[in-house]
């Protein structure tokens, strides 16, 4: 336990302790798979492999807990760039990128690609345009550099204002998948699981807060990347593909166009729709060809690059490394230990389309008798959960492509049973996915309740609290706000991916402009900051419940997932006019700004602020 | 301060056109490859139709390299010009 308080020893040692960590849930995987062996049943492995790892999150967490300001707000500024590289991967991928990416891009081919350009190209933009300035200033959260560049509480409050709708939006989705496998793995309901996964991500991050994170996150992306690389290596290892699944699918692609052909893809629609499930309807490469479905894919792109670089989850990682370089070196990190699981999402995809239409494989589903789907064992189990469902509409005894319906997630949650392996991977999987969803939620309670301790609470109520009262209320506040996120996600109101799109074009519309321009143009004033958050926000919600709610049609196919288009576009428009209809910034801002740009000399903050 | 303000300047300079190339290279690559997407599918890459897996993978791993470049760039404008940090 010593280690982790003598810091200086602690940093040094954390290749070894994390190789050591990585073994041990190697070891840990091979004892579970000879408890398999030996008759352990599939629920209990799959509680095993939840609980333990939550145990182990839950003890980084108490073994990280701080009462001091700069360890709670930006860990100490002491994370070297690989291990806040690997915190970001885990900040960043959420329960939907691990559990539903590859169902989508089975269900929407190439289209559904554009978020996997999108979810990546975003960190070009976070490098060179944002993060190594941002850690320059020296902030503890977002609004703090706005508040400051800016000057005044109004601009503070509104960046505050965004930052909180964005990531509330975001963390119901994760909240919500946590309850969805803990409920599953520890066979409790889903209320239940609801507030043991809330109880999970308050351990890890109230007592230590963003040192507690950042340990947690990067045990949390070892836990699942090895959960989401190997049961596919696995299954491509066994279907004959090879060991790089992700370099040599190129010819299943090709396979599937003929199958798709053969089994009429795209021609059969179903007749009826089924709830919470869909039919393959779409071609896996039909990339978009009209007017209309090109700008969707770029406006797609666009809204979740621009909102990967306003989240202030995300953000907040690059004020934890030790320096401006660090930052830079960070991000370059963070986006190679994303690419390795956003790379082989479309890898699953593929792999699990051809075994289902590959009429010469065993795994075959369509074109095959009802009789001879049926006594596939995944589909009686994911039938019982109504997780898939095949209606024989014409009544000839073969299931055609438009009478085999199922949900998207199922093809990362059953591919282990698809391809049949053993249980011990299914329960690695939930493990995984687990992993994902409680670290996305960390940070973003930890970038809500710091936004609301730091800015609202001490800068703007009450600058005179002590180093104890402010921790103290930022524990309270980050208990709070996990509770609120509990309460509106056990009510399920939206699908994962909905709500997760919409924080991103949340956070582009009201922050993107501010942040960027705040550095790049030293004429933007408080007035025009203020009016590109208020008027970005408000246009772009306006536009949201117009096309999502109100009965608009969308213009130019941007509909309520890229609204943040709209948003961003008056943002700049806004904030660009007013700027230059009022006077410009003091020398003193401008100089601040000229101290920004360059990486030597202090920080513009001081470290306790 | 006259010759740190210049050098300041210089540095600003580069790190601004630093910051052209690289977003240069980010738009090809983010929207008008995939815009173009079914003509690159008349060609080949690995077996890949092209325009598929500029969306899958290609892109991804011009933005991973680019990240990379940049950092090592950005650095160098900064040692060069006497802004970098001390270590």
């Amino acid at each position: 336990m010593s280690i982790f308080r003598m810091q200086g020893s602690f940093i040094d040692n954390l290749p070894k302790i994390y190789g050591f960590y990585t073994g041990g849930f190697i070891v840990f995987i091979g004892i579970m798979s000879l408890a398999e062996k030996a008759g352990m049943s599939a629920d209990t492995i799959g509680l095993f492999f939840v609980g333990f790892t939550i145990v182990i999150y839950a003890l980084i967490g108490w073994m990280s807990r701080t009462m001091q300001l700069d360890a709670y707000y930006v860990a100490g500024r002491q994370v070297p760039a690989v291990f806040n590289g690997m915190a970001t991967a885990a900040d960043w991928m959420s329960g939907a990128s691990f559990v539903a990416m590859a169902g989508g891009i089975y269900m929407g081919g190439h289209p559904y690609l554009a978020f996997v350009v999108g979810w990546t190209g975003g960190y070009v933009l976070v490098a060179v345009l944002m993060a190594p300035y941002l850690r320059k200033f020296g902030c503890y959260t977002v609004p703090d550099f706005i508040g400051t560049r800016y000057g005044g509480n109004v601009a503070r409050f509104c960046a505050v204002v965004v930052l909180v709708v964005a990531s509330f939006t975001y963390v119901t989705a994760q909240i919500n998948a946590t309850g969805t496998i803990a409920s599953r793995a520890l066979l409790v309901p889903f209320g239940v699981g609801i507030w043991l996964g809330l109880a999970g991500i308050l351990i890890c991050s109230m007592l230590g807060g963003m040192r507690a994170v950042t340990w947690t996150q990067v045990a949390q992306y070892i836990v699942l990347i090895i959960a989401y690389l190997v049961p596919v290596i696995w299954m491509s290892n066994k279907q004959g593909f090879g060991w790089f699944p992700q370099i040599e699918y190129g010819d299943a692609v090709r396979k599937i166009a003929g199958l798709e052909t053969v089994h009429q893809v795209g021609v059969l629609k179903p007749p009826e729709a089924v709830k919470g499930l869909s039919a393959l309807t779409t071609l896996h490469n039909g990339p978009p060809g009209t007017f209309v479905s090109r700008v969707q894919f770029v406006t797609l792109v666009a809204c979740m690059m621009m909102g990967t670089a306003s989240l202030p989850h995300i953000l907040m990682r690059y004020f934890t490394t030790p320096s401006v370089r660090a930052a830079r070196v960070s991000v370059a990190w963070s986006l190679l230990f994303i690419f390795m699981l956003y790379f082989t999402a479309p890898a699953l995809a593929t792999f699990t389309k051809l075994q289902m239409l590959d009429p010469s494989l065993p795994t075959a589903i369509i074109g095959k008798t009802l009789a001879e789907v049926d006594a596939h064992t995944w589909v009686q189990k994911w039938s019982q959960v109504g997780g898939v469902k095949v209606i024989d509409f014409n009544h000839d005894g073969i299931v055609q492509i438009n009478e085999f319906f199922m949900r998207g997630d199922i093809v990362v949650l059953a591919t282990p049973e698809i391809a049949g392996l053993p249980y011990v991977i299914s329960g690695l999987v939930a493990a995984g996915g687990m992993a994902a969803a409680m670290s996305t939620a960390d940070g973003l309670l930890l970038a809500i309740a710091n936004a609301l301790s730091h800015d609202l609470y001490y800068k703007m109520i009450d600058p005179k609290a002590d180093v104890r009262h402010r921790l103290i209320v930022a524990r309270v506040l980050l208990i709070v706000i996990g509770a609120a996120g509990a309460a509106v996600a056990s009510l399920r109101l939206t699908g994962i991916l909905g709500a997760v799109a919409w924080a991103f074009d949340f956070a582009m519309s009201g922050l993107f402009f501010p942040l960027v321009l705040g550095v790049w143009w030293k004429r933007a004033n408080r007035a025009g900051a203020i009016a590109g958050m208020v008027i970005g926000f408000a246009v772009g919600t306006w536009y949201l419940y117009m096309v999502y709610a109100g009965g608009m049609k969308p213009w130019w196919g941007i509909d309520h997932l890229r609204f943040g288009i709209i948003g961003a576009t008056a943002s700049l428009v806004s904030m660009v006019v007013v700027s230059l209809l009022t006077p410009a910034p003091d020398k003193e801002t401008m100089d601040m700004v000229d101290e920004v740009r360059i990486p030597k000399g202090q920080t513009i903050l001081g470290s306790a602020h | 301060m006259a010759a740190d303000n210049s050098q300041k300047e210089i540095h600003w300079n580069r790190t601004r056109n630093l910051m052209i190339v690289h977003l240069a290279i980010w738009f090809v690559f983010s929207f008008v490859v995939h815009w173009f997407a079914i003509a690159l599918n008349k060609f080949s890459f690995m077996h890949f139709p092209l325009g598929f897996y500029m969306a899958a993978q290609g892109s991804l791993i011009v933005f991973v390299v680019q990240l990379f470049a940049f950092a090592w760039q950005q650095n160098k404008i900064d040692q060069e010009t006497g802004m970098a940090e001390e270590e």
